[in-house]
């Protein structure tokens, strides 16, 4: 499987004198959904600046599907669309023109690019705004021009740095959607956001970097099975006042009020397990659903492990 | 790979540019305009007409070429250095950061919007000019070449200029404390032949004295100053600035943290 991207003992040192890589090294397949999460400041923007060129790294070095962006700059960029966290067009130019211009800034002859701009815009709901101005769009509408703007070249990797940001359910929904199709089509794609659902559900592969370190990097499957504890809400048919004995399984339960509760059980206990413990205590359960996001958990929980063993150094 | 692909980013900026400016014509076209209408009207016209000859012309026909050249100046370093500084200001200028234009292609398109528009408004300048007066030409080339190499000078100054700035103040204390006053100095109002013998020796120290007046020898013939050192002094600043401008790219200094 070819390499989309090769990150090898990455180090910025901003101006400031602030260390916002200490030296990362990172690999993503081509083909994959692979998300880099990180609390704010971690490193995530800075290391895609490094990629898109916007940021001048310190020292190590950068592939994009095997060529060195120091030495390659006109083929990386070419195989590259990057979406970034904040609005970046003009807000004084047409939706059209934006895409348009993009395209020019790649060298595509403008026949091509008239056909890419509308195919774009059309994908991504924009084409009946296209001779608007950019500031007359709503916070979703710019987040997909600047989709689309990134992807009129077809790049082989998109980077996107909090896509869905700010969005509302329907509409993140509907990228969700989007990417998951352009995945599939063999777009690589990297996906930095704070909706952790959202990775979850997106991503095959999960690199976690916190205070510009890699303290994470493994698939999402792996991730999620190190999980050793699933808390739940349980809606009952028929109200209680009380909570059962749980005997010696271990469990711990809240009542919420008289028609739910809270319980936590091991990770691996099966759904048939946790039914059959309902069922033995004669537990109507009318519903039942998970009570925080998986990879929530796991996220906070890797952090603490990472701060702790730095501070242990 | 796209054939032709550098050609085609070159057109874009340029054609972006040019959009800048014609879409926003009241602010960028017209004020220029009235506001040279209004030396023609006030020096040229009612002041001009006391003054009498100047360096053998009419007043009005003296200070025509000069007005010209002003307008091209400060159209040139205007149009680069606000627009820059806008893509700088937005973050547009990351559009064209991450795609694969060189920094050569960059610094070309914006510089050639930037004649554009100081060319532009020459013209417009001309044909107010042409309402009052009737213009000849004495030497074309000369004329041209003057006009085209000053206007590309001032827009790679303007574009230096945008690459520092850090605010709006940063874009306009350039424009107003040193151009002007270089421009208003350069011998657009007066011959240097008038100075007294220390102010013609600091006028020889201002490279748009030597612009103005071969100017003004191609359109009329007469100049303070031989022709030949304007040129020197404008293929200079223009190697020079064209390097720094590519360093200062290369660099990232302004754009690239």
């Amino acid at each position: 499987m070819t390499t989309a991207i090769a990150i090898s003992d990455l180090t910025k040192i901003y101006a400031n004198g602030f260390e916002a890589l200490k030296g990362i090294s990172l690999e993503v397949q081509q083909g994959d959904f692979f998300a880099l999460l990180g609390p704010n400041g971690a490193g995530k923007s800075t290391t895609i600046g490094v990629l898109s060129t916007l940021v001048r790294k310190t020292s190590g070095t950068v592939e994009i599907f095997g060529k060195n962006v120091d030495s390659h700059v006109y083929e990386t960029k070419l195989d590259l669309g990057v979406v970034p966290q904040e609005v970046n067009f003009s807000q004084f130019e047409r939706v059209k023109d934006i895409v348009m211009t993009q395209a020019g800034y790649y060298g595509m002859p403008r026949k091509l690019a008239a056909e890419r701009c509308e195919k774009y815009l059309r994908k991504l709901d924009l084409w009946g705004k296209r001779n608007d101005r950019s500031r007359t769009l709503s916070g979703g509408m710019k987040r997909r021009l600047m989709i689309a703007r990134a992807l009129v070249h077809e790049p082989k990797l998109l980077i996107l740095d909090e896509p869905t940001a700010g969005v509302d359910i329907e509409l993140r929904r509907s990228m969700w959607e989007f990417l998951t199709e352009l995945n599939e089509s063999g777009t690589t794609i990297i996906l930095t956001t704070h909706y952790l659902e959202e990775a979850e559900h997106l991503c095959r592969n999960i690199a976690i970097i916190d205070q510009g370190r890699i303290v994470e990097n493994t698939s999402m499957r792996a991730l999620l099975a190190a999980l050793d504890k699933q808390t739940y809400i349980v809606d009952l048919a028929d109200p209680i006042e009380t909570l059962p004995d749980w005997g010696d399984v271990p469990v711990t339960a809240s009542l919420l009020d008289s028609h739910s509760f809270e319980i936590t059980v091991a990770a691996s206990l099966t759904m048939s397990g946790l039914f059959k413990l309902f069922l033995e205590r004669g537990i109507e359960v009318s519903a039942l659903r998970s009570k925080s996001n998986r990879l929530e958990q796991l996220f906070l929980g890797r952090l603490t492990d990472a701060r702790g063993d730095v501070a242990n150094v | 790979m796209f054939k032709n692909h550098k050609y085609i980013a070159f057109e874009t900026i340029v054609i972006k540019e040019v959009r800048r400016f014609v879409r926003i014509w009241v602010q960028t076209l017209v004020p220029p305009a009235i506001t040279i209408s209004l030396y023609f009207v006030i020096f040229g016209n009612l002041v001009g007409s006391r003054i009498g000859d100047m360096g053998g012309f009419d007043y009005m026909e003296f200070i025509i070429p000069g007005l010209i050249m002003m307008a091209v100046i400060q159209n040139s370093y205007s149009n680069v250095v606000s627009s820059f500084f806008s893509h700088k200001f937005q973050r547009s200028v990351e559009e064209v950061l991450v795609s694969p234009v060189p920094n050569a292609i960059l610094l070309g398109g914006f510089i050639v919007g930037g004649m554009v528009r100081g060319l532009l408004v020459g013209a417009i300048v001309t044909g107010m000019a042409l309402m009052f007066v009737d213009l000849q030409i004495q030497h074309p080339i000369i004329t041209i070449t003057i006009i085209l190499l000053t206007a590309v000078v001032f827009a790679l100054a303007g574009f230096i200029n945008a690459l520092f700035a850090n605010s709006f103040d940063d874009i306009s204390i350039i424009p107003t404390f040193i151009l002007t006053p270089l421009i208003y100095l350069g011998g657009v109002f007066y011959s240097s032949s008038l100075l007294p013998p220390f102010w013609q020796t600091v006028s020889a120290l201002n490279p748009i004295f030597y612009m103005v007046n071969t100017f003004r020898y191609g359109f009329l013939g007469v100049s303070d100053v031989s022709v030949g050192p304007a040129f020197v002094i404008l293929i200079f600043f223009g190697v020079v600035l064209f390097s720094v401008c590519l360093m200062l790219l290369n660099r990232g200094t302004g754009l690239r943290s």
